[in-house]
């Protein structure tokens, strides 16, 4: 996928469900796939740990790519994050389960295990997307 | 079936979708007469001590969920890696997932690597995955074992603190085993004495508090080899079964038996042959 919207960039790194309110085209709430919308319903409790959890693997990113560029100067976190963006490329259509194998080799996580590999699998969703809505919000055409 | 207002697929790892259903859930409960389910908690004393080759740990074994006992023989000395055993206070599935995880990233590591892991990279590992979670696993952790540069004891709290020090004890009977800690501790002991030290640590737990109670499970780390002694002290209060409380066969009579034989036919039959080479 080499086309990519503007605007499923900004979120594709964090994916989280049923967060923040449904924007559609033109900024606005989307009735039609998300109903009405109301203040109430919006403030809705969260867990102390939501939000440090939805941005921990981009926050430790960022340190981890600053503190490389101030030990070993610009190239180091410059290739680095070529090489991830290349390996994240390699996946399938957005409703289809990729393994990420090139990108989860590059960042190490095929040599740990944290909870992320035990609670809530992708693979094991009860919920499916609708494949022509998932591709064309990736695209950006939504 | 599909549905369209799913755009992305859910992020793995933790999910907190449930969190305005307990809230709501909680206000509802407040006003009834029913509590939520208290989580199973292991109300422990656990201590551990550097001895002269190597340390000993010890831990109570009773679990507690709420005012009721809920397990009289409860592991708390969890395997880490064959060098390294970690007692665990605290919410007992997060103790048990927490050393688990921990005991799976060290396995990987010494795969990857061909030798056993050290004391400070368990350490710093946990401390890296209570600190994330801001404390919400509850899991006090004593960690001890020998590797190549020494005998060590770390204590890790559930906000990922650490200590380094000879004797430690955790737990809600910590108070009680550390008076008898600090009272007879020695640097440099004999093994025999170590345990003894510990034994008596965790007795007094037993007897001053409630949340622990019931057996002492010891578990003695050496460069040669690991001594897991489970229970190393039984408690003079067990009960005894009075009879057997399980069904004899014939308690539930037959009435009727009607027997329907299954009749297949073989259709096609084809045969592979292995390859064993």
């Amino acid at each position: 996928m080499n086309t990519r919207g503007l605007r499923s960039q900004l979120k594709d790194s964090v994916p989280v469900t049923g967060m923040g309110p449904q924007v559609g085209a033109y900024g606005v709430q989307d009735t039609l796939r998300s109903g009405f919308s109301s203040v109430k319903n919006e403030l809705l409790p969260s867990h102390a740990l939501e939000l440090s959890e939805k941005n921990f693997q981009l926050n430790q990113d960022k340190i981890n790519f600053s503190n490389l560029r101030n030990i070993q100067g610009l190239h180091a976190p410059l290739k680095l994050q070529m090489e991830y963006r290349a390996a994240r490329q390699i996946q399938r259509l957005p409703f289809l389960q990729s393994s990420h194998l090139a990108l989860d080799t590059l960042k190490g996580n095929d040599e740990s295990i944290s909870f992320e590999d035990i609670l809530n699998d992708p693979a094991q969703s009860e919920m499916m997307g609708e494949p022509h809505v998932m591709v064309e919000y990736k695209l950006g055409m939504m | 079936m599909a549905l369209s207002n799913v755009v992305e697929t859910p992020a793995s790892g933790f999910n907190f979708e449930n969190v305005c259903r307990n809230v709501a859930l909680e206000g509802l409960l407040q006003g009834g007469q029913t509590k939520a389910p208290k989580p199973m908690k292991t109300g422990t004393t656990i201590a551990g001590v550097l001895c002269k080759n190597g340390v000993v740990l010890g831990a109570d074994t009773r679990a507690t969920s709420g005012e009721v006992v809920a397990d009289k023989m409860c592991a708390k000395i969890h395997y880490i890696s064959p060098n390294i055993y970690c007692c665990g206070a605290g919410t007992a599935a997060d103790t048990e997932k927490t050393t688990d995880l921990l005991s799976s990233n060290l396995t990987i590591f010494s795969m990857n690597s061909g030798r056993n892991p050290r004391v400070v990279m368990a350490v710093n590992i946990l401390q890296d995955m209570l600190f994330r979670y801001r404390g919400q696993i509850g899991a006090s952790l004593i960690l001890g074992g020998v590797d190549c540069t020494g005998n060590h004891l770390y204590k890790v709290g559930p906000y990922g603190s650490i200590d380094n020090v000879p004797y430690l004890a955790m737990g809600s009977g910590d108070l009680a085993a550390l008076g008898i800690l600090e009272d007879r501790f020695k640097a440099d002991m004999e093994m025999e004495e170590a345990k003894e030290l510990v034994r008596d640590a965790i007795h007094s737990g037993i007897m001053s508090d409630l949340g622990s109670g019931n057996n002492i499970d010891i578990c003695v780390i050496t460069k040669q080899g690991v001594d897991y002694i489970r229970p190393y002290q039984e408690s003079e209060y067990k009960d005894k079964r009075q009879r057997r409380y399980k069904y004899r066969p014939g308690t539930t009579s037959i009435l009727t038996e009607k027997i329907v034989p299954l009749e297949l036919e073989v259709v096609q039959e084809t045969v592979q042959r292995m390859d064993t080479a």
